[in-house]
C-alpha cells in the first residue's frame, strides 16, 4: 500500500521577469497558520507579502533558494539516489532507529515518515515533546475544554494569556483572532474584551492588557490553584496566597469575579507554562481551571502552539499510531512512554543508534549529553536549510520550503487544517518526496510488499 | 484475445435480501471489481474459483453510523492512551502497518478490524465541515473498506439565519454547497439549536423541539422540518440523519416522537434511536424505563422514516458527540476527563470516558431498549444494526449482538444477570422473536444500503460492487459472525478467516447535488464576515480523495 497521497497543489508556473500574486496563501512561521496572505512573486524571490506580521514577512521575503546540492553523504556532495540508498541502510541497520521533528513538514510527509518508522521498528516523536508535550500528558489527565480560533473571535469577551507571549512569538494572534477582531457578538471588538495577562515577567505582550499579573517565578501552579479555590468557593488564607504567588489576594479574587462574570472566557497558554517548574502539572491545573469555570460559564482553554504544523504532526501520529508524541515501535506496534521514548531521553541515555531528524535543530537546541550521543551515531537530517544538525548528518538533504515551494496541509494551533499555496517551484525535492523516496527502498531491504 | 478475468464464487448459499434470495445455493461471478451476470457462453472458466458450497454469502457489511475518522475520533484517541498499554496489540506485518486498539481504534486499525468482520463499507455519522479535510486525510490511512461522512449542519448559522429570514431557496442551496464543498454523504443533524444555545451560556441547551434558539429564534423543530424539507427537494441519497434534542435525558421519547412528526411526512432517519426512548420524568433516573412501543408504533406506520439502534454493551467505552451539551452532562455523571471543542459558526464536540455496567438499572435498560427496537419494528428494512461506535460499544461487537437477535435463550440468560426491576421497566422478556440471517443481511447490509440511496452496494446482482462476505454456518451466531471465511472487496480477497491476504484504500463516497450558484454570493459575504480562515482554503478539493466515487442523487444526476 502507498501510505500518503501525492501532494495537492504544485507551484504555478513562473514567467521569467514578470509578477506572478498568490491569493490566500498560507503563512507556516507559527500556529497561527494565517491563511489570507497576498504574495507577489517575482522569477525565485517573493517580493511582497501582503498582511503577513513582521515574522510572516520575513519567513517570505527572506526566502531563497539555498544554493548547495541537494544531498550530501558525509558532506560530500551526492546524487538523490545515492542519498536515498544510503539513508535506507542505515535506518534498517540500527537497532534502535528514532525520528524526530516533523513539525514543519506537511501532514502529507508526516505521514510518510510515520509509515517508514512503523516499518523499521522505530520511534517516532515530534518537536511537541520538547514545548507542548506537557500539555498533551495534561490532556491525557484532564481533558480539554477548548474552541477553534473563530469561536474566540466571534465569542471571547474575557481573554487570558497565561506565560505567552503573543506580541512577539503570534504577532497577528491578537488581531485576526483574540482581542481586536469585531467578532458576531462582540461588535465593538476590543472595547468589548477584558485582556489579562499573567507572567513572571513584563512581556511585549503586557501592554495589551487590561489587567497585567506579574507571578513569582515558578509559582504558576500555585497561582492557578488560588483561582481553582475561588472558583469552586474555598476559603483561602490571604497571606499565604500573597507570599506564594506574589501576588496580593485580592487580585486573585477581583479576577475570579470578573471570570465568573464573563460570557465565554478564553485562556490561552504557553511555554511559560508547559516549560517551567511543573511542567504537565501546570497544564493540567490550567485545563482543570477551564473546566472549573464553566460550572459558571462558558470558559475554554487553548495552547498557544509555536511551530507551522505541530499541531498536524499530533494529529498524523495519533491517528496512526493512537498516541500523540513518543511512540516506540520495538515490539511491533505502538506504545508510548514520555520521557522514555521522547528523543531528549533516547539521545540522552545513549539508546538510538540511527536517527532521522525532519525540520528540526537537536544539534542547536538539545541538551549536551544528547548532542554528543547523537554526534556519535549515523542520522539522516532534512531540512531547508544549512544548520548544525545537517553538518554532521551522514545524509543531509537539503529540501524545498513548505508552503513556499511545495503544497500539501497544515493544521492550524486549533485543529483546523489548511491547504498551502505554494509561490514558486524549488530546484531540491520535498521531504514528501525524499521520505516517500527512502520508504521504497527500506521496504524493499525488508522485503515489505 | 484472452477471456476476461472471471472470479466465481461457487456454489454458496446465497442471502441477497434486495433480489428476493433468501438461503439459495447459486454461484456469483465477478468481473473487474463489480458482480456480473454468469457469461452467456456455458464454456467460459473463471480464472478464479472460491468454493463456498456449504457456506453462507452474503454482501458486505454496510456500517452506517460510526465514529472512525475527523477531530473528535483523533482528540479520543490522543485522550486514552490508558485503555491501549493492556489491550489487544495490533503489530505490523509484512502487508499491514501496526496499530492500536482500545475503544477508539488509530485508521490503519480500524480499517483491518472492519474488513475482518466481514464489513466493507462505513460511514463516520459527524464531522464539522471545517475540518472535513482532516477526515479525507484520515479516511486515506483508513484501508480495506469505502467510506464517507455525514457533514454537521443542525447548528450552522447560515442554516439558522435562512430559516429566521424565512428563505428556504438559500438554504436548499447552502446544503447543497456545503456538501459539495465538503466532499461529505448527508446533511447530520445534532442536538438542532441545542449546541448553540451551549456555545451562549453556562449549561446551555434547548428544552425540546419549540425552545428557541438565542439571537437566531428559531426554534429545532424549523431547523429539522427545513432542512428535512430542503434535503428531499435536493433529492439527496440519504437525506437527513438526525440525532435528537434531549439524548439520554428520562423523559426524551416524547420529543423524539416530535422529531418524527416534524418531518412531515419527509423521509429522515433517526439514528442511535436506543437513547432516544427513555420514559421517566424530570431527569430523574429512578422513574427511568422503556419507550420503545409508542415510537415503534409511529416508525411502524411511517415508511417514511427508518432509524439505527446504537446498542449499548456492557464494558468501557469512550463517549463521542457532536452534542457539546450531552458531552458536559456526561462528564457530570461519570466525573472523568471530559473534552469539550466548540467550531465557529458549526458545531460542537463532547468526549469523555464511560462504563456501562449490567448491574446498573439504567445501563441494563439501555441495553434492553436497544433489543427492543430490533425486534419490535415489523419491517427490518428500517431499522439497522449499530453501536453509534464507540459510544454504545465498540462495532466488534456486532456478531454479539447478532446471537442476542437470533437467540433468545441466550438473551434472556444475558437478561437474568441484570437487575430484576428491568422486568417491569420494559418488554424484552416477553418478545419470542428471533432473526432469521435473511433478516440479518437486510439489517446489516441490504438495508443501510437502500436508506442510503447506495444502487451497487448491499446486494448481489449484476452491476452491484463486488464487496462480498462469506461465513462459516455455525450454530452459535456470534462465532459465526466474529470470523468471516472470506472476505471480498471490490473483487478482491482481503481476508482469510481473520488474516488479511491484502489491502486496498477503498473509495471515498459523497454527493455533489446542483444547486443555485447566485446563492453562493450571499454565502461567501457570510463566510467572510466570521470565519477565521479563507474562503478559498475551505473547500476540499478532490486530490484530498484517494478514489472518489460520487453517488448520484435520487434523480439520478
Amino acid at each position: 500500500m502507498t501510505s500518503g497521497s501525492t501532494q495537492a497543489h504544485a507551484p504555478t508556473p513562473t514567467i521569467p521577469g514578470e509578477l506572478k500574486v498568490i491569493h490566500d496563501a498560507t503563512c507556516t512561521f507559527c500556529g497561527c497558520v494565517c491563511d489570507d496572505i497576498e504574495l507577489t512573486v517575482k522569477d525565485d524571490h517573493i517580493i511582497e507579502a501582503k498582511r503577513a506580521c513582521a515574522l510572516g514577512k520575513s519567513w517570505f521575503l527572506n526566502h531563497s533558494v539555498e544554493d548547495r546540492p541537494s544531498c550530501t553523504i558525509d558532506g560530500n556532495p551526492a546524487s538523490l539516489e545515492q542519498g536515498y540508498d544510503r539513508a535506507a541502510q542505515i535506518l534498517t541497520n540500527g537497532k534502535y532507529p528514532i525520528c524526530y521533528g516533523l513539525s514543519d513538514s506537511p501532514c502529507e510527509a508526516q505521514r510518510v515518515a510515520v509509515s517508514i518508522v512503523d516499518w523499521i521498528n522505530g520511534t517516532i516523536d515530534t518537536t511537541t515533546s520538547v514545548c507542548h508535550g506537557p500539555s498533551g500528558m495534561a490532556f491525557q489527565g484532564v481533558g480539554e475544554v477548548t474552541c477553534s480560533l473563530g469561536e474566540v473571535a466571534n465569542r471571547g469577551d474575557m481573554i487570558l494569556f497565561w506565560g505567552s507571549n503573543p506580541a512577539e512569538s503570534h504577532p497577528r494572534h491578537f488581531t485576526k483572532y483574540s482581542l481586536m477582531p469585531k467578532g458576531m457578538f462582540l461588535p465593538n471588538g476590543r472595547k468589548d474584551r477584558t485582556c489579562v495577562i499573567v507572567d513572571v515577567r513584563r512581556t511585549k505582550s503586557a501592554k495589551a492588557a487590561d489587567i497585567f499579573i506579574q507571578i513569582k517565578p515558578k509559582k504558576d501552579f500555585e497561582a492557578l490553584w488560588t483561582l481553582r479555590a475561588l472558583a469552586k468557593g474555598i476559603e483561602l488564607d490571604p497571606d499565604l496566597v500573597h507570599r506564594e504567588t506574589g501576588v496580593e489576594f485580592s487580585v486573585w479574587s477581583d479576577l475570579m469575579d470578573r471570570m465568573k462574570a464573563c460570557k465565554f472566557g478564553v485562556i490561552f497558554f504557553g511555554m511559560g507554562l508547559t516549560m517551567t517548574r511543573g511542567k504537565h502539572v501546570n497544564s493540567e491545573a490550567l485545563l482543570a481551571l477551564t473546566r472549573d469555570m464553566n460550572a459558571h460559564t462558558r470558559f475554554v482553554a487553548k495552547p498557544n502552539r509555536g511551530h507551522g504544523n505541530v499541531t498536524g504532526a499530533d494529529n498524523v501520529v495519533s491517528w496512526r499510531t493512537g498516541y500523540p508524541f513518543g511512540v516506540n515501535h520495538a515490539r511491533g506496534y505502538p506504545r508510548f512512554n514520555p520521557g522514555e521514548y521522547t528523543t531528549s531521553d533516547t539521545l540522552a541515555n545513549r539508546e538510538a543508534d540511527c536517527a532521522m531528524m525532519i525540520a528540526c535543530d537537536p544539534m542547536a537546541n538539545f541538551s549536551q549529553p544528547a548532542r554528543e550521543h547523537l554526534a556519535t551515531i549515523p542520522y539522516i537530517a532534512l531540512d531547508t536549510k544549512e544548520t548544525p544538525t545537517t553538518r554532521s548528518a551522514a545524509v543531509a538533504f537539503a529540501v524545498a520550503t513548505y508552503g513556499i515551494n511545495t503544497g500539501g496541509t497544515v493544521y492550524r494551533m486549533d485543529d483546523v487544517p489548511i491547504p498551502l499555496r505554494p509561490a514558486f517551484a524549488s530546484p531540491h525535492p520535498s521531504d514528501y518526496d525524499v521520505l516517500t523516496a527512502i520508504e521504497v527502498r527500506v521496504k524493499k531491504i525488508l522485503g515489505i510488499t | 484475445m484472452t477471456s476476461p478475468d472471471y472470479t466465481k464464487i461457487s456454489q454458496g448459499i446465497v442471502y441477497d435480501p434486495r433480489n428476493g434470495i433468501d438461503g439459495e445455493i447459486r454461484d456469483i461471478w465477478i468481473l473487474d471489481g463489480r458482480v456480473v451476470d454468469p457469461p452467456a457462453d456455458p464454456s467460459v472458466r473463471a480464472s478464479k474459483t472460491i468454493d463456498a458450497s456449504g457456506l453462507v454469502v452474503m454482501p458486505g457489511g454496510i456500517d452506517m453510523h460510526c465514529h472512525i475518522a475527523g477531530p473528535k475520533v483523533n482528540v479520543a484517541r490522543k485522550m486514552r492512551p490508558e485503555e491501549k498499554r493492556r489491550g489487544e496489540q495490533m503489530p505490523r506485518t509484512n502487508i499491514t502497518h501496526s496499530g492500536s486498539m482500545g475503544s477508539v481504534p488509530s485508521t490503519f486499525a480500524t480499517g483491518y478490524k472492519y474488513a475482518a468482520l466481514g464489513y466493507t463499507t462505513a460511514f463516520d455519522a459527524a464531522i464539522p465541515p471545517i475540518a472535513a479535510r482532516h477526515a479525507h486525510e484520515e479516511f486515506e490511512d483508513t484501508p480495506c473498506i469505502d467510506k464517507g461522512f455525514y457533514v454537521l449542519m443542525g447548528n450552522n448559522h447560515y442554516v439558522m439565519q435562512s430559516l429566521m429570514n424565512n428563505e428556504p431557496h438559500k438554504l436548499k442551496a447552502f446544503i447543497a454547497w456545503l456538501l459539495t464543498s465538503t466532499k461529505g454523504f448527508a446533511p447530520k443533524l445534532v442536538n438542532p439549536g441545542g449546541v448553540e444555545v451551549w456555545k451562549s451560556k453556562q449549561a446551555g441547551n434547548v428544552s425540546g423541539l419549540d425552545t428557541k434558539v438565542d439571537h437566531f429564534g428559531v426554534t429545532p423543530r424549523q431547523i429539522i422540518c427545513g432542512v428535512a424539507q430542503a434535503a428531499a427537494e435536493l433529492a439527496l441519497p440519504h437525506p437527513v440523519h438526525i440525532h435528537c434534542n434531549n439524548l439520554g435525558m428520562p423523559g426524551n421519547w416524547e420529543t423524539t416522537l416530535e422529531t418524527m412528526r416534524a418531518l412531515n411526512g419527509y423521509r429522515g432517519h433517526i439514528t442511535h434511536i436506543q437513547f432516544h426512548s427513555y420514559g421517566g420524568g424530570n431527569g430523574d433516573e429512578n422513574t427511568f424505563n422503556s419507550k420503545v412501543i409508542p415510537l415503534v408504533e409511529y416508525v411502524n406506520s411511517h415508511p417514511n422514516i427508518t432509524v439505527d439502534v446504537g446498542q449499548v454493551l456492557f464494558g468501557e467505552t469512550t463517549s463521542m458527540t457532536g452534542d457539546g451539551p450531552l458531552g458536559y452532562f456526561l462528564s457530570k455523571v461519570y466525573g472523568g476527563k471530559w473534552f469539550s471543542s466548540d467550531t465557529e459558526m458549526e458545531s460542537g464536540c463532547g468526549i469523555t470516558p464511560i462504563k456501562y455496567r449490567n448491574k446498573s438499572l439504567v445501563h441494563a435498560l439501555q441495553w434492553a431498549i436497544g433489543l427492543e427496537w430490533y425486534l419490535l419494528v415489523k419491517d427490518p428494512w428500517q431499522v439497522v444494526m449499530s453501536t453509534d461506535h464507540p459510544n454504545g460499544g465498540s462495532f466488534l461487537a456486532y456478531p454479539q449482538i447478532i446471537r442476542f437477535l437470533m437467540d433468545k435463550t441466550y438473551r434472556r440468560d444475558v437478561l437474568k444477570t441484570c437487575p430484576p426491576a428491568i422486568l417491569e421497566r420494559s418488554t424484552l422478556w416477553e418478545i419470542d422473536r428471533e432473526y432469521t440471517l435473511n433478516e440479518i443481511a437486510i439489517i446489516t447490509r441490504a438495508g443501510p444500503a437502500r436508506i442510503l440511496g447506495l444502487n451497487n452496494k448491499g446486494h448481489l446482482g449484476a452491476g452491484a460492487d463486488a464487496d462480498i462476505t462469506i461465513y462459516t454456518p455455525h450454530e452459535n451466531k456470534e462465532v459465526m459472525f466474529e470470523m468471516p471465511r472470506v472476505v471480498i472487496k471490490s473483487g478482491r480477497v482481503l481476508v482469510e478467516q481473520g488474516d488479511i491476504r491484502e489491502t486496498l484504500i477503498g473509495k471515498t463516497l459523497h454527493v455533489q447535488p446542483s444547486y443555485d450558484l447566485d446563492v453562493e454570493t450571499d454565502i461567501q459575504e457570510w463566510f467572510e464576515k466570521y470565519y477565521s480562515i479563507s474562503w478559498r482554503n475551505y473547500p476540499v478539493d478532490l486530490s484530498y480523495l484517494y478514489e472518489s466515487c460520487v453517488i448520484p442523487t435520487r434523480r439520478g444526476s
